[in-house]
């Protein structure tokens, strides 16, 4: 049969030692001794042992020493002191140095069972809680991305081999499955880590301004150029040019882009110097570019040019067992920022998470969880705090549907200028556009801090 | 079901043995282990087992001195006795045997007593005894203790312990006997 767990009696007497292992013995375990102090210290520095029973009284290393030793030899180990003179100071001094407890000689056979016994369960409890913990973290990273989901697996492993060269990437998946996250992963990866990563949202700008953006331009190239810019791609140089978003760009950007990534080289707007460039180009989207390339508002030729190392990024209703490491990933990281003890998810939470089809993929998840830090009440997040969906008005309430889009973009660019105090670089990180941009669209909506 | 041997039963009391009771416990022994068994007094317990100060008489050097005596052909020896019982650090044991060893003993001083202390039955005092016989001869052929509180392998800490249990062997207890007796005596 096998022995439930192993136990080391430190005493200085024979019949002590010989007597309570027999004892102990009975019970399952397996029994080692230690006629001294020194002996149990050797014995301990070359093997495990779930519980320690020591006398406190012994010639030369005495059991408090022994418990002090244990502790950082094997801190697992549960200590049990025995002493024939039970004084409180002892007492508190054994429990102080991490004893799990303390037993007065001679004590009753049902003490020692009672202990024993609720020390073994504990101990095994301990154990599965590692086991299960360990199970739960048998998973897969790359840089910020984790994973459990054999199909991440794949992709991680195109991904590694991806950022080995520096050939062009094409990420594809819906949104929020963690496109520029990944990019920034194959950045960090590969040869070109210390050069820049600059990122694009292709389908924020205008075509003349998303034009500007990646190719730069010369001082009065348009109304308002007042100075020569750079442009990403030449900012870009050395490192990685994320363009996300790239199946919304015009036609005309398009031919531009195809020009830059066969020659690459490329002039400024309004310039006519030729500017080499070494940019890595990893490129996304979430809409289905071979469809586009069908109907013909995507350009073939493009498409060949991006889609060298086209990586999938699955949906999170296709990688669902993933939702607690996602889950416990994220909350580690509302813990630290919000300075909340937040623990877990509530097992009905996480059936709750588990059974939704998250259109929005994990940043949906994301704000979900992050919605449910800032109302959990308590270190467990429940149900109650988590709302899945798209917000729900009360019934009866104004909709306040927007006249126009060019409205809904002077609406949110004016609210997050408020939420920023004006302070233009802090809005247009926010916005997600750089600095110009911003100022170009205060003047266009003639958007005015209040007095 | 025990293999080969014979199991010695000695009664080694402070006073005279009870020659029809322990034959009973004889033949339960017999029966349950499947092998012979003998049943012999000597004089009382050796007198180096007894503790003044406490009154009681240390099983463990009881055990060591049914070790330095045991006569030939004898597989398992178990000492009965009406003295009471204690390991150093514990106020009383019921018994004490060695694991998958040659010697056990038993003591019937806390068994003839109720949980307050007044004297039990004969027959409640009689069924304990057989109990606690194949507990300790259990443990003698290889098993420990059951998590099963009516299986006779169970611990018992007092008498309600003892009264719970049933005087046989657990459906496990009964299959890993059989295992351990045929792993060492072959099938």
């Amino acid at each position: 049969m096998k022995a439930k767990g192993s136990i080391l009696v430190v005493d200085d007497e024979e019949i002590v030692r010989d007597s309570l292992a027999r004892w102990l013995e009975e019970d399952g375990y397996q029994v080692d001794t230690a006629p001294d102090g020194q002996a149990a210290l050797t014995k301990l520095a070359a093997q495990a042992y779930a519980i320690l029973l020591v006398d406190l009284k012994m010639p030369g290393i005495d059991g408090l020493q022994v418990l002090v030793q244990a502790r950082t030899l094997q801190p697992d180990a549960a200590v049990i002191i025995m002493t024939a003179y039970a004084t409180v100071d002892t007492a508190v001094q054994a429990m102080k140095q991490g004893a799990y407890d303390y037993l007065v000689k001679p004590f009753e056979p049902e003490e020692l069972s009672l202990m024993v016994g609720k020390l073994t369960n504990t101990q095994a409890l301990r154990r599965e809680n590692v086991l299960l913990r360990k199970a739960l973290k048998r998973q897969c990273e790359f840089k910020d991305l984790v994973s459990k989901s054999p199909k991440m697996e794949a992709v991680f492993e195109l991904a590694r081999t991806a950022a080995k060269s520096n050939s062009t990437v094409l990420i594809l998946g819906g949104s929020g499955t963690g496109k520029e996250l990944l990019a920034r992963a194959i950045h960090a990866e590969s040869l070109r880590r210390e050069g820049p990563f600059v990122g694009v949202s292709c389908a924020a700008l205008t075509e003349s301004l998303l034009e500007s953006e990646l190719f730069g331009h010369e001082k009065g190239a348009f109304t308002g150029a007042v100075g020569s810019a750079r442009g990403k791609f030449e900012i870009a140089a050395g490192g990685t040019l994320f363009l996300d978003e790239i199946g919304d760009i015009s036609p005309k950007l398009q031919l531009d882009l195809l020009r830059v990534l066969d020659a690459r080289e490329f002039r400024r707007v309004g310039g006519s110097q030729v500017i080499k460039t070494d940019a890595r180009i990893i490129a996304a989207t979430n809409r289905d570019l071979k469809k586009l390339v069908d109907s013909g508002s995507f350009r073939e030729d493009l498409y060949y040019r991006l889609n060298v190392i086209p990586v999938t990024l699955p949906p999170l209703r296709e990688r669902k067992e993933d939702i607690p490491l996602l889950a416990e990933h994220f909350l580690a990281q509302f813990r630290t920022e919000m300075r909340k003890p937040l623990e877990s998810l509530s097992g009905e939470a996480l059936e709750m998470l588990m059974a939704y089809d998250w259109p929005g993929n994990v940043r949906e998840l994301r704000n979900v969880l992050e919605r449910g830090a800032v109302l959990a009440r308590g270190p467990i997040l429940t149900p109650l705090g988590l709302e899945l969906g798209p917000p729900t008005l009360p019934p009866g309430a104004p909709t306040d549907t927007p006249d126009s889009l060019r409205e809904v973009e002077r609406r949110h660019i004016e609210v997050t200028l408020k939420q920023h105090n004006w302070n233009i670089t802090r809005a247009a990180k926010a916005l997600g556009i750089d600095r110009v941009t911003l100022y170009n669209k205060i003047k266009r909506y003639q958007i005015r801090e209040d007095e | 079901m025990a293999g080969q041997g014979t199991i010695l039963l000695q009664w080694m009391g402070g006073g005279p043995m009870d020659r029809d009771l322990l034959e009973r416990v004889r033949q339960r022994v017999e029966s349950t282990f499947a092998l012979p068994a003998r049943l012999l007094a000597v004089n009382g317990p050796p007198p180096d087992s007894l503790e003044p100060r406490r009154g009681q008489h240390s099983s463990t050097r009881i055990l060591r001195w049914i070790l330095t005596t045991l006569p030939p052909g004898v597989t398992k020896v178990l000492g009965i006795t009406d003295v009471d019982l204690f390991i150093p650090v514990l106020t009383f044991v019921f018994g004490e045997a060695q694991v998958d060893g040659p010697a056990a003993v038993v003591s019937m001083a806390r068994l003839r007593l109720t949980y307050d202390g007044q004297p039990a039955p004969l027959a409640l005092v009689e069924g304990r005894l057989h109990k606690e016989c194949l507990h300790e001869l259990g443990h003698t052929f290889g098993l420990v203790h059951c998590a099963d509180v009516t299986c006779v392998m169970s611990r018992s800490n007092s008498v309600l312990d003892v009264d719970q249990k049933r005087a046989g062997f657990c459906r496990d207890c009964r299959q890993r006997l059989r295992a351990l007796t045929e792993e060492r005596d072959g099938p």
